[in-house]
């Protein structure tokens, strides 16, 4: 099974929703879909399970232009972020159901419904009715609906969101290897970068309905296409910094300089931004070329294990993802230190020039 | 402004509970001193959001009493408890402007308009919302109207506390952090006590002095994040707290040490006391990702391991290896590396806990804070 966007654009009363959407998803692959809030995620779900037109634009299944074909017609399972069941069937008849209006015979039914539930385990509670659950097993309920058919697409779209998130951990885990045994594309919809990251697969970045970036989530990380992107990667957000470089300096607002060199030897004179991820800075020089910053303490929040440190002067506002505990007073002076080489640059319109890891064969890297 | 206390609380939402299990919130006595920053963490169905409504007084406790201030408040309505709340979902009203949002619970104690519009002015200003003040609400984005609420709650110099039922889920990721940091922000201003009911770790853990942990029903630990993170008192909140949580591995006792499913893990002398005492129940070692070092080196001490998976977050590393029949999990900083060929693990002492039954056993400066 293959999936093929072409130029599909979808607006609603002139506001665009999602502008020239060119993607293909490989027989049996799984996909995740990264973006903020109104990206377009949904939008895209919905024009692929036939719930919505397009404007132009074509969807192709398996070579063939199912455009205009209607939901009933597509062989496509979805998962929303609402809990979906029918509350007055109990868990075995709610997974039973796409079987039954497929006039499957009911000893394959038994036999699928069994699998799913154990798959999902949420075999002990097939007799129970969708409001005596909790959310995550109602949530696996609806998943297991949507995995009981061999759909030839799967769409999740942020599955997890109402769930603890401790019940996302383990069930974004369970989800992977469930992909895993399927031949089917899975699509699953998240604005979370460490789910695209945990989930592994194939990642589209979407932003403002359009397609920034395909491909996997830790060379996105790296090598993110512009600065949009490098925020979509990056909790808490990456932080710029406005700086110019010269023939032999680098300088932020004539504030810190330091000689050009490494990643910015070739770059040429100008201005620009650079951008530093929060867990990249430290309150202690970690080399001798670390650039000082004397900054104040906006406020300090400490997580168990770390602190996210907000610092301010009048240049910059900045945030730190330090490992222990600082606790700071607010308006406390201190002094932090940004590495050269972790530095992102981009330029004003936000396009990147240099990214701070090295040879992007080391990106793909990935164990197990 | 005021320190909320419970004592000797507890719910059932049946009308005679026989059981344990029939309550959904079990006896406890617990404060909430005034000016403080509380979070209410724990997982869905644990009683978080009971206790919550038994403060607002949504609810109203089928034992023991709530006191704010020493006055006990089980018969006085929401209303009269002068307690703010700030939901889910931001309430308010769409078709008002920002301005008169803030101003309508002023309004409806017949403040003066000046003094409403000082305060109106002073709250906005804080919030971020001095642009947008007249602007109709039901077209701002879901963390402009989630200020709004909260700003309902600031107007007002008689509110009692501030309650937060998992404010920040409609929020997306990016915007949290900033109405995290504002949140801070405003309770080192305001001094008002809050209360934040969330399921959010790291939501609990920045907001929060003080976290009460909950489980089935029970505050299973009172403590700063970091007591939480470091010397979780229950295998619950080791579970719990940390994303992966605690990597919890039963043992038994041996002579040589602690067997951990085919592995021994060597005990020194003051483990081995520690552990004496709780012979007869079922133990539990303890250790967190964190603190679990792998190395591509034999040490004395060392445990040989599998590496099985690797996930890689950009910013961090998790590692899942095998020690004997125990899957555990490892996190590493981005640039370390990661064994290719024979790996071993490294408990250092001070982060190994134990459990007996669940519950740590506490060495002599650790002392358990169930209440």
């Amino acid at each position: 099974m293959s999936l093929v966007l072409e130029n599909v654009n979808r607006s609603v009363d002139n506001t665009s929703y999602l502008k020239d959407i060119n993607l293909s998803f490989e027989p049996g692959s799984f996909n995740v879909l990264l973006g903020r809030t109104l990206a377009g995620k949904t939008s895209l779900m919905r024009i692929i399970a036939g719930l919505d037109k397009v404007n132009s634009g074509k969807v192709i299944v398996d070579g063939v232009d199912v455009t205009e074909q209607s939901v009933q017609k597509r062989n496509i399972s979805m998962v929303y972020q609402q809990f979906i069941n029918y509350p007055n069937m109990n868990v075995y008849d709610n997974i039973a159901s796409p079987l039954l209006l497929a006039g499957t015979p009911a000893s394959e039914i038994k036999k699928r419904v069994q699998e799913t539930a154990e798959m999902l385990r949420i075999e002990a509670f097939l007799k129970r009715y969708p409001l005596e659950l909790s959310g995550g097993q109602q949530q696996r309920t609806a998943m297991a609906r949507a995995l009981v058919k061999d759909a030839t697409i799967l769409l999740f779209d942020e599955p997890l969101v109402n769930l603890d998130y401790k019940l996302r951990e383990e069930l974004r885990q369970e989800l992977r290897e469930l992909f895993k045994l399927r031949n089917s594309i899975a699509i699953y919809a998240t604005t979370e970068p460490n789910e695209a990251l945990a989930l592994g697969g194939t990642t589209t970045l979407l932003h403002q309905g359009r397609v920034l970036q395909t491909g996997p989530a830790i060379e996105q990380y790296r090598y993110p296409i512009n600065l949009d992107a490098a925020d979509l990667y990056s909790e808490p957000p990456i932080n710029i910094l406005p700086g110019t470089i010269s023939e032999q300096e680098v300088t932020f607002d004539e504030y810190a300089s330091f000689p050009v060199a490494g990643h910015f030897k070739d770059v040429a004179v100008g201005a620009y931004r650079f951008g530093i991820r929060p867990s990249h800075m430290s309150l202690v020089p970690k080399n001798d070329d670390d650039i000082e910053l004397a900054v104040q303490v906006e406020v300090a929040e400490i997580s168990a294990s770390e602190t996210f440190l907000h610092v301010a002067n009048k240049h910059f506002q900045l945030v730190l993802q330090l490992s222990g505990v600082h606790d700071y007073r607010t308006n406390t002076p201190v002094k932090i230190y940004l590495p050269p080489e972790k530095l992102f640059l981009f330029d004003f319109e936000g396009g990147i020039i240099k990214a701070p890891y090295p040879a992007r064969e080391q990106g793909a890297q990935q164990h197990g | 402004m005021a320190e909320i206390r419970l004592k000797n609380l507890a719910h059932s939402y049946a009308t005679d509970p026989e059981h344990t299990t029939d309550y959904a919130i079990h006896e406890m006595n617990h404060v909430w001193e005034q000016g403080g920053a509380y979070a209410l963490l724990g997982p869905s169905g644990c009683g978080k959001s009971t206790l919550l409504n038994i403060i607002s007084g949504l609810v109203i406790p089928s034992h023991g009493s709530v006191t704010f201030d020493g006055v006990e408040v089980n018969d006085i309505s929401t209303q009269d408890r002068n307690i703010a709340q700030v939901f889910q979902f931001p309430v308010i009203y769409d078709s008002m402007t920002v301005y008169d949002n803030l101003a309508f619970p002023l309004r409806n104690m017949k403040v003066l308009e000046s003094e409403i519009d000082a305060k109106v002015r002073e709250v906005a200003d804080i919030l971020e919302l001095s642009d947008i003040l007249q602007r109709k609400a039901n077209n701002l984005s879901a963390d402009q109207k989630q200020k709004i609420s909260m700003g309902r709650g600031l107007v007002r110099d008689d509110v009692s506390a501030i309650l937060f039922d998992e404010p920040l889920t409609v929020i997306d990721p990016n915007l949290k952090w900033k109405l995290r940091r504002k949140l801070k922000q405003i309770h080192e201003r305001y001094n008002i006590t809050m209360v934040y009911v969330t399921h959010d770790q790291l939501e609990a853990s920045t907001f929060a002095d003080k976290i009460a942990l909950m489980y089935e029903g029970k505050i299973v630990q009172f403590g700063t994040p970091r007591e939480l993170f470091e010397n979780p008192n229950h295998t619950f909140v080791g579970y719990f707290i940390g994303s992966p949580g605690m990597n919890l591995l039963k043992m038994t006792l041996s002579e040589q040490g602690a067997e951990l499913g085919g592995i021994t893990f060597g005990l020194n002398a003051e483990q081995r006391a520690l552990l004496q005492g709780a012979k007869n129940a079922e133990l539990t070692l303890g250790i967190r990702p964190e603190f679990v070092q792998l190395s591509a080196q034999q040490n004395e001490e060392s445990l040989p391991c599998t590496i099985q998976h690797t996930e890689d977050l950009g910013t961090y590393k998790i590692v899942t290896v095998m020690l004997g029949d125990h899957s555990i999990k490892i996190r590493l900083d981005e640039e370390q590396q990661i064994p290719t060929q024979d790996a071993y693990l490294n408990f250092p002492n001070q982060w190994v806990k134990f459990y007996a039954d669940d519950y740590l056993i506490n060495s002599t400066e650790g002392e358990a804070t169930s209440e």
